[in-house]
């Protein structure tokens, strides 16, 4: 159902710029000792990339140039220049930011949405990344002549999570998504307190993963899901008894049929404690639970949890064997509300390259064969799927969700909002030279908590309006209208648009 | 339970700077001499241990460097700069890629798994063995100690011809005799090298390696030397000369030999086993389209092991002939699946032991090409590599080889090989532990474990954006 409230607490959108002195864009701008210092660099640009300096303006946030189709305005500064004293060029730097699914474009893009909380205009790829296939290659198809002109508070994102029609309370989130767990430990207080904060300004929810419960999310208690994983660290019945909904960690996507490994170096004796263990030596959290060898014990797993908390919804986190379609049946029939199917592109703190790389089937293949099977076997209805494990955009929100997921759940995204820049060092040493993910007190210092919690709810709220955009664009006035709508979704590898009526378009 | 296998592993340190992705670039002019530079501020410590390799003229600061960018995004000047290496850029070729080399070179220094924080960042897929994915297992690990729990896990096989039963005579006593079996701990051999500079020292290397990791190495007839006679335990012998070459001294300690293939190559096997019953032979034989009707007919002949080699790339040979049977030749892997399920339609997969070789450049491709059918695998190039190798194949040129390989002390060159066959090793044990697989003879040929791109593609995407 959808809450006629939607958009009525939605947060507002607020400038924020970035941490570092010098943001990182597509672009590099000089400017030459031949600059007279006119100033009308400064006035010309509209997206107030040049600041007026003593003896010469300074370029303060190349980041918003327009770059070279800039050439055909009226603004543009290097022809204007009375002096030719500026020079634009691409920047280096930008060369050798990124990897084949987060490209250089879909970083800085993130980051513009997280600043601005706007769709980037520097001609930046915001949609795909350069992976070559799954999401990368996947088109909409939008029907001709569909197309919704209404505001967008007529169209609902909202998605009831309890599906089963027990005795429970339904718990809706206002957005199709959550965000996954990462714990203490794994990333700073002031990451998780950003993210809980911001899915509560969302009205949706944010997991504490395996690290326990901090005591500074209990005023958050109805918007956080507690993790229970094979460590159990942290775990206690009253933690699962704060929760709305408690999730059962059996694997995840980034080191599927592996354990947890956190590094002596980032438990701290607040991490220790939290977790009931010793500080300075490594924690591993072991694969698989050792009290679930079957069904059947898994069944009562998600009964103890549902005896706890009385309440709580419970979702069980899988990742993409061959048979994950059986792995799905098998959670319905344990009676959990939610199986989240953990893609292998998932982010984690540590693991090893082979199995990210190797073990276990891609999200894209995963989700619509889940989605079929239970289909086909007549429970879809009574069961959400959550998809995740490398959601990047909107888009793959959107193309996620017509391959058969109810909603995504993020992680990866939120953290290249805070300006990650996706190093993938955030084992080493200290953790997060960049003060995300990272327990060191100095480095955790880099970020402030208002500004990571607004970059986070800035970046979203771009998400929220470009999926709406989608479903307006494709005449459906609702996400539960898209969830495993096969034919509203196409493969470049396999459909050519003169052989459809809609529109073959991201 | 048989003791478990390890692989003793230390950092062995490379002896030239290695060639990182990025570089960073500082300028100095324009500097504005601010107080507390960002330079100082650097998390690891990079500028603080700049120096020059003289050498190579290389900065130690780009090996050192994490990519963090916060000096870039930091100095008020902008004069830092990360940039593409083109050096690095330019290692290897299509294939052996700078990852895979760079990633080798990490293993062969650490012998370490390589382990990275966040989430996978290559493509979806690729040609051969990047089109396929194994399982895993939500429930089941081998043992119940977690992540701990590797003690059990066998990496052993066997090589050789096996009998499908054991005959007994009246008396209950064991009519037949069961043929040699030689047992590795370990399911790679190390092969002979495509190229390479004067191989002395490399191969003295390998035999070192190949002692400790108990397996062998395959030595050509014409590079052996009465210097290897330590070695003989872990040496294949390849016959590229005549059989009646052999010192009979030799042949005495061999427990492998392999032979080219060739039509007389049955008839040598047996004036081979004639004077050394308890040697198991291997037949060497390139791989291409004949091949699985080729080993079909040498498994009737009595071959005990047919060692499948395809190009550098994985490819196989048999093509450039024009016989129309495929424009592009397969990939090992395929060929690899086709043979194996030929086999054992035909109900004699198990009399024999196949090898696979050629390619082979990641930890994953064993557990894959496993997978697809093999029993074990022969590893070339990447040996080279954990030398230091560059893959520039100027050694095939004859040129001078730029990282001095055929000068190379056989201690080191041992302690790397080792450690890259070690942290291979290891991640054998993660693909097999996440599977619930507890030892890699029951991998063989569990196709039904993976899970394939083509099949993939064609079940889900294909038939998407289609109304009804």
């Amino acid at each position: 159902m959808a809450k006629v409230t939607d958009t009525l607490k939605l947060p507002e959108v607020k400038k924020v710029l970035s941490r570092f002195r010098n943001a990182l864009g597509k672009y590099r701008l000089t400017v030459s000792k031949a600059c007279n210092n006119c100033g009308l660099c400064v006035t010309l640009c509209p997206y107030g990339v040049y600041k007026a300096g003593s003896k010469k303006p300074r370029v303060a946030a190349e980041h918003l140039c327009l770059g070279f189709p800039c050439s055909s305005k009226e603004f543009h500064c290097v022809s204007r220049c009375p002096e030719k004293a500026i020079q634009l060029s691409l920047n280096p730097s930008f060369e050798i930011l990124g990897d084949r699914r987060w490209s250089a474009d879909l970083l800085a893009s993130a980051w513009h949405m997280a600043e601005t909380g706007e769709i980037p205009y520097q001609g930046l790829n915001y949609k795909t990344g350069n992976s070559g296939g799954g999401f990368d290659k996947l088109r909409f198809i939008f029907p001709r002549g569909k197309a919704l002109d209404i505001p967008d508070e007529e169209v609902s994102t909202t998605v009831e999570l309890n599906r089963s029609g027990d005795s429970r309370p339904g718990v809706s989130i206002s957005v199709p998504f959550y965000f996954g767990g990462m714990s203490f430990g794994s990333v700073s207080i002031v990451t998780i307190l950003a993210r809980v904060r911001a899915a509560v300004a969302l009205d949706t929810f944010c997991c504490t993963g395996e690290g326990g419960y901090p005591e500074e999310l209990i005023p958050y208690d109805d918007h956080i899901i507690t993790q229970v994983a094979t460590g159990l660290f942290g775990v206690r019945e009253e933690t699962l008894k704060r929760v709305r909904i408690v999730e059962f960690k059996y694997a995840q996507g980034a080191k599927p049929g592996l354990g947890g490994h956190l590094l002596g170096d980032k438990v701290t004796a607040r991490v220790a404690t939290m977790r009931e263990a010793v500080a300075g030596s490594a924690l591993f959290s072991p694969f698989p639970f050792h009290s679930v060898y079957s069904v059947e014990d898994h069944k009562k797993h998600v009964d103890w949890i549902k005896e706890t908390n009385s309440r709580a919804l419970v979702s069980v986190k899988v990742s993409t064997p061959t048979d994950v379609d059986m792995v799905a049946v098998g959670s319905y029939y344990a009676g959990a509300h939610i199986v989240q199917l953990d893609g292998s592109y998932g982010g984690t703190g540590a693991a090893p390259d082979i199995a990210k790389k190797n073990i276990a089937m891609p999200l894209e293949y995963a989700v619509p064969k889940v989605h079929k099977f239970l289909s086909d076997e007549g429970i879809r209805d009574k069961i959400t799927i959550i998809a995740s494990g490398g959601i990047r955009s909107a888009y793959d929100m959107a193309k996620a969700i017509a391959l058969g997921a109810n909603g995504v759940c993020l992680g990866t995204a939120d953290l290249v909002a805070l300006e990650c820049i996706r190093c993938h060092h955030c084992e080493s040493g200290r953790g997060c030279a960049r003060g995300i993910a990272t327990t060191d007190e100095e480095l955790t210092k880099l970020m402030e908590l208002e500004w990571a919690t607004q970059r986070i709810i800035n970046m979203y709220m771009c998400w929220r309006s470009q999926f709406i955009s989608i479903l307006k664009r494709m005449g459906l006035r609702s996400v539960t209208d898209l969830v495993g709508r096969f034919d509203l979704i196409g493969h470049l590898d396999y459909i050519k648009q003169e052989d459809l009526e809609g529109e073959l378009e991201i | 339970m048989p003791p478990k296998y390890h692989i003793h592993t230390s950092p062995v340190a490379a002896r030239f700077q290695a060639i990182t992705k990025s570089g960073v670039i500082a300028w100095e002019e324009g500097c504005l001499k601010c107080a507390r530079c960002v330079k100082k501020d650097c998390v690891y410590k990079v500028y603080e241990k700049r120096g020059i390799d003289a050498r190579q003229m290389l900065e130690s600061l780009d090996s050192v460097c994490m990519d963090c960018f916060r000096c870039v995004q930091g100095c008020p000047n902008k004069l830092i700069q990360k940039g593409l290496n083109p050096s690095y850029k330019a290692l290897g070729d299509h294939y052996w890629t700078p990852e895979i080399i760079s990633g080798l070179w990490f293993q062969a220094n650490a012998g370490r798994i390589p382990v990275s924080g966040g989430g996978y960042g290559g493509n979806f897929s690729g040609p051969g063995f990047d089109a396929m994915w194994t399982d895993m297992s939500e429930i089941v690990r081998p043992t119940r100690d977690g992540i701990h729990g590797r003690e059990y896990i066998s990496t052993t096989i066997d090589i050789g011809r096996k009998v499908m039963a054991l005959e007994f005579d009246n008396s209950g006593a064991l009519s037949i005799t069961p043929p040699p079996i030689v047992e590795i701990p370990l399911p790679i051999l190390l092969d002979m090298l495509p190229w390479s500079p004067p191989r002395k020292g490399i191969n003295r290397a390998l035999l070192e390696a190949a002692r400790s990791l108990g397996t062998f190495v395959i030595i050509r007839q014409s590079d052996y030397d009465p210097g290897m006679e330590e070695y003989l335990p872990n040496i294949v012998l390849y016959i590229d000369g005549k059989i009646s070459d052999i010192d009979p001294a030799v042949l005495r300690r061999l427990r492998l030999i392999e032979l080219p293939y060739g039509k007389d190559v049955i008839a040598s096997q047996k004036v081979l086993k004639e004077r050394q019953p308890g040697l198991v032979t291997i037949i060497r034989m390139e791989i291409s389209p004949d091949s699985s009707g080729s080993i079909l007919q040498l498994t009737a002949e009595g071959a005990e092991v047919i060692h499948l080699v395809a190009d550098e790339y994985g490819n196989e040979y048999g093509h450039e002939s024009g016989d129309g049977k495929a424009d592009k030749p397969l990939f090992i892997k395929e060929r690899m699946r086709e043979i194996h399920l030929h086999l054992v339609e035909k109900g004699v997969r198990d009399q024999i032991t196949l090898i696979a070789g050629g390619g082979i450049a990641m930890a994953e491709h064993v557990a894959k090409l496993i997978i697809c059918g093999a029993d074990l695998l022969s590893v070339d190039i990447p040996l080279l590599v954990a030398m230091e190798c560059r893959v520039c194949r100027r050694c095939k040129e004859g040129i001078d080889c730029p990282v001095e390989l055929e000068g190379v002390d056989p201690v080191w060159g041992a302690g790397r090989a080792r450690n890259l066959m070690a942290a291979w090793h290891n991640q054998l044990l993660e693909i097999l532990g996440a599977m619930g697989i507890r030892e890699v003879r029951r991998l063989r040929g569990e196709m039904g474990r993976a899970m394939f791109f083509e099949d993939l593609e064609k079940d889900i995407f294909a038939t998407m954006g289609r109304k009804g």
